[in-house]
């Protein structure tokens, strides 16, 4: 492929943010026919880059070369497809009641060719003889909530292509399919990757932007790895260890890791969780010790948070048991007020939504769960019930103090520190966190860790989150889920935030602990 | 306060800025006045609007006979209005409320007058037929999961097709003076006891709403049917119980209707669901501002329906009623919006 016409070179694209650069001196180059991926952790500047190519963002310096002509940046809409770039989003932009039809020729409903009059049928038989063309078989009057999910990529891929050579004709094109596996099960990832290296296969290039290591092994010829918004290599995927793209993404040469703390920890279990299995999770089993905080990590989409939400009943589970105190009970039987009854306690990550009402007084949200007792008389004493939250709002140093405002017009920080307090009330043996300091001030989250860790004395905590440096602050035990299966633990001194993030990644890469220093030779 | 600020200022992070009583100027003790101002805006302008008709027609507008009968007719509005305001603070609509009056009119003067019945197991029957139409209500809304505007919609127009059935398309009288004496001839200080009869259910739903922890967890159903259910409450059981309550009130509303004028007829009833909505969602904007709530429904019944009787006593024809309620009920709706928009953008 050397001296091969590159399809798009994008040379020293740099963009900042508010003082802080995003995009530093970028480069990128993707040459025609072949699928390249774009690789890097969240916050590496994937999204802004792919942003300027779509005409976005207006990048500070740099410049951009597709098909051998200079275009100028920052591009005007309707320009990247000009230039033959389409982009296809992990949420596919497609309308879920419409049929696969309606949605493959949205186009015309924005804009028709015919003002007054769009044959439905006639283009049910159109579709139909695009995805022939494609080698793919779709009901083209199936709504899109109908057909399985990887059919939708399939829909919203061929749409972008076939917008492509309309404005295009037959020029060679680039698709970009922005992190398109997230939304997908396992077992349809392998489909979709089918149709993207047939698409190669006929010379349009693909490029291939994803957090996920062994997705990018599998699919791309090349890869660029990009660290916080530089370069961090460009590379031949089928020539670069899996343990040398861990280290381009994450920067640090890393030693072999020692054994992993794999072993059963002995002695009491509060909680232990059997073949747990949800729409992302496969058979996950672990135990939870007297005062421990164990966290659950991993990439996003591995389904490391279903954990914590399935135990409290809160999302359906598809199989596994829980075991506590002796007793066992089927998952999928859990419901909240079960496992609030069994002493189970659920801060969900998302506090607007799930955590809270906004619209109604901290004392509200913060009384909740204890109503009863203060229903005295006949009467609910409202007076007791502010002195509560009150109490409450000290010691757990919520700012304002003050019960009588609305629980929205709390900072994220205190918000979280309500919540915390909401629940500590029911006296949990075991506290469900997910992401517990999401959008949390730096203070506020060095006090809700600290609250955390002083709550070991009366309390098991599981965490749920992919903030590697809260885990390594917080947690006893960190066990990794990967593509939904739990993979191992990390403990004592393997409990950094560049060993978790390792973990993460190269257990994604299907290499497992012991193979990783086989493919690093 | 002053400590509180000095606490806040040592808090760290861009947050701490973005504290609730900064925006907006004036904080704590104003923004509770502003507030209060909000609460008393509905009653402060009932009030005008009694001196306005008061100055214009002195001699009939201000007689104790208006008034009474202002406060009794309004009873059976007051009574369905606050049928709905349960099942509207458990998030859901009720739009065959005003269905079930009828039904339970028409009941009581089919079963008394036509077959004999008591007339106190006639009031049975139509209790229970209300209660039978909120579970039915329930059913399909917490079990089928079916949107309640569409469940209570086709309830609404099912219900009042049995009622032209049953009653054959006639209007029954003669209902016995048993259930006519005891709500519209009995009077207390001058105004007849189905007033009271009122009163006391917007007493009992203002207890339950303002006194009782299911009050509350109605409400945080109403808001947000998924915190609810992570913190334990049955949210099912919540909707469900509140459309059938909604149900049984409603039809104590129709024992009312059927006391009043002692008949009923195919369609009787059906006129109030505007009206109630009206009342209920313009209730919404005072005593307790952007809460439904029992008193102020009975402040908006008794405002709008003021407002009418005086515009009829200066001569407006009755399209006047229409328009009236008409309004207030979009007007209601979109200050009530307005309100809350402006909180959230004060919470940000």
């Amino acid at each position: 492929m050397v001296g091969e016409r590159p399809l798009l070179q994008a040379i020293g694209l740099t963009k900042s943010f508010g003082g802080a650069l995003a995009l530093d001196g970028v480069d990128l180059t993707v040459l025609p026919g072949e699928v390249h991926g774009l690789l890097g952790e969240n916050g590496s500047g994937k999204s802004t880059l792919i942003k300027i190519l779509a005409g976005y963002h207006t990048p500070e310096d740099g410049r951009l070369v597709v098909n051998g002509r200079e275009v100028t940046l920052p591009l005007p809409p309707g320009q990247p497809q000009q230039l033959g770039l389409e982009f296809v989003h992990q949420d596919l932009g497609l309308v879920s009641s419409l049929t696969v039809a309606e949605n493959l020729y949205m186009s015309e409903i924005v804009k028709p060719a015919n003002r007054f009059f769009v044959s439905w049928s006639r283009r049910s038989d159109q579709a139909r003889d695009v995805f022939a063309r494609y080698g793919v078989a779709i009901d083209p009057d199936a709504t899109i909530e109908g057909i399985r999910p990887v059919e939708r990529a399939l829909v919203a891929i061929v749409r972008a292509l076939e917008g492509l050579r309309r404005a295009t004709g037959d020029e060679p094109t680039l698709l970009v399919l922005d992190e398109p596996t997230v939304f997908l099960p396992q077992n349809e990832v392998a489909l979709l990757f089918d149709f993207v290296r047939q698409i190669a296969g006929r010379g349009s290039s693909v490029l291939f932007v994803s957090h996920d290591l062994a997705e990018v092994r599998q699919i791309t010829d090349r890869v660029t790895v990009l660290r916080d918004g530089r370069v961090a290599g460009s590379v031949v995927t089928a020539d670069t260890p899996p343990r040398e793209l861990v280290n381009l993404i994450l920067g640090q040469e890393l030693q072999e890791m020692a054994e992993i703390e794999q072993q059963v920890q002995t002695g009491e279990v509060v909680l232990e969780v059997r073949g747990l299995t949800t729409r992302w999770l496969h058979d996950v089993s672990f135990q939870l010790h007297p005062g421990e905080v164990l966290g659950l990590t991993g990439l996003v989409g591995s389904g490391y948070e279903d954990a914590v939400y399935a135990i409290f009943g809160a999302i359906p589970a598809e199989g596994g048991s829980l075991v506590m105190g002796g007793e066992e009970r089927t998952v999928t039987a859990m419901t909240p007020q079960a496992a609030m009854a069994r002493g189970i306690a659920l801060v969900p990550g998302d506090r607007q939504n799930s955590g809270s009402i906004p619209t109604l007084p901290a004392s509200d949200n913060i009384n909740l769960l204890v109503l009863d007792g203060y229903f005295r008389a006949g009467r609910l004493r409202q007076g007791d019930l502010d002195a509560n939250a009150k109490a409450l709002m000290d010691e757990f140093d919520v700012r304002p103090p003050r019960p009588d405002l609305d629980y929205g017009s709390f900072s994220g920080g205190n918000q979280q520190k309500a919540m915390m307090a909401k629940w500590k009330q029911i006296n949990p043996a075991v506290m469900l966190l997910h992401e517990p300091t999401q959008g949390v001030d730096v203070g506020a989250r060095q006090q809700i860790w600290s609250m955390i860790r002083a709550s070991t004395d009366t309390s098991s905590t599981i965490c749920a989150s992919s903030d590697y440096e809260q885990l390594a602050a917080i947690c006893d035990r960190v066990g990794v889920i990967a593509r939904g299966r739990l993979v191992g633990y990390l403990t004592g001194a393997e409990l950094t935030k560049e060993r978790i993030a390792d973990y993460c990644l190269s257990s994604s890469a299907g290499a497992s602990v012991a193979g990783m220093d086989g493919s690093g030779g | 306060m002053t400590s509180d600020q000095q606490v806040k200022s040592a808090s760290t992070g861009p947050e701490a800025a973005g504290e609730p009583e900064s925006p907006g100027g004036p904080r704590g003790r104003s923004l509770l006045s502003g507030k209060s101002l909000e609460a008393l805006a509905l009653p402060i302008a009932w009030v005008l609007v009694i001196i306005i008709f008061g100055v214009l027609r002195p001699g009939t507008f201000l007689s104790s006979a208006n008034l009474a009968s202002i406060l009794a007719s309004q009873a059976v509005l007051v009574v369905v209005s606050l049928a709905l305001v349960i099942v509207l603070t458990a998030g859901d609509y009720d739009l065959s409320v005003a269905a079930v009056v009828g039904l339970s009119a028409n009941l009581i003067a089919i079963l008394n007058v036509n077959y004999g019945v008591p007339i106190g197991l006639a009031i049975l029957v139509a209790l229970v037929a209300g209660l039978l139409v909120g579970v039915l209500n329930g059913l399909f809304v917490v079990l089928v999961q079916i949107d309640s505007l569409i469940v209570t919609l086709g309830m609404s127009t099912f219900v009042a097709g049995i009622v032209l059935w049953i009653s054959g398309s006639n209007t029954v009288s003669g209902i016995s003076n048993d259930l006519v004496r005891p709500v519209i001839v009995w009077r207390m200080l001058g105004v007849p006891l189905e007033f009271y009869y009122a009163l006391i259910i917007a007493v009992g739903v203002w207890y339950v709403f303002r006194y009782t922890p299911l009050g509350r967890r109605l409400l945080v159903v109403g808001r947000s049917r998924e915190v609810a259910r992570l913190s334990g409450v049955r949210v099912g059981a919540v909707r469900w119980g509140a459309l059938a309550v909604s149900g049984v009130i409603a039809a104590f509303g129709g024992v009312l209707y059927a006391g009043t004028s002692g008949a009923a007829g195919p369609t009787s009833g059906l006129e109030l669901l505007l009206p109630a909505f009206a009342a209920a969602f313009l209730g919404a904007t005072t005593v307790n501002p952007g809460r439904f709530n029992a008193w102020g429904t009975v402040i908006a019944v008794y405002f709008l329906v003021t407002g009418i009787t005086g515009l009829q006593l200066l001569g407006a024809q009755s399209y006047v009623q229409n328009i009236f309620y008409g309004a207030a009920l979009v007007l209601a709706v979109s200050f009530s919006q307005i309100v809350r928009r402006r909180r959230a953008a004060r919470a940000q």
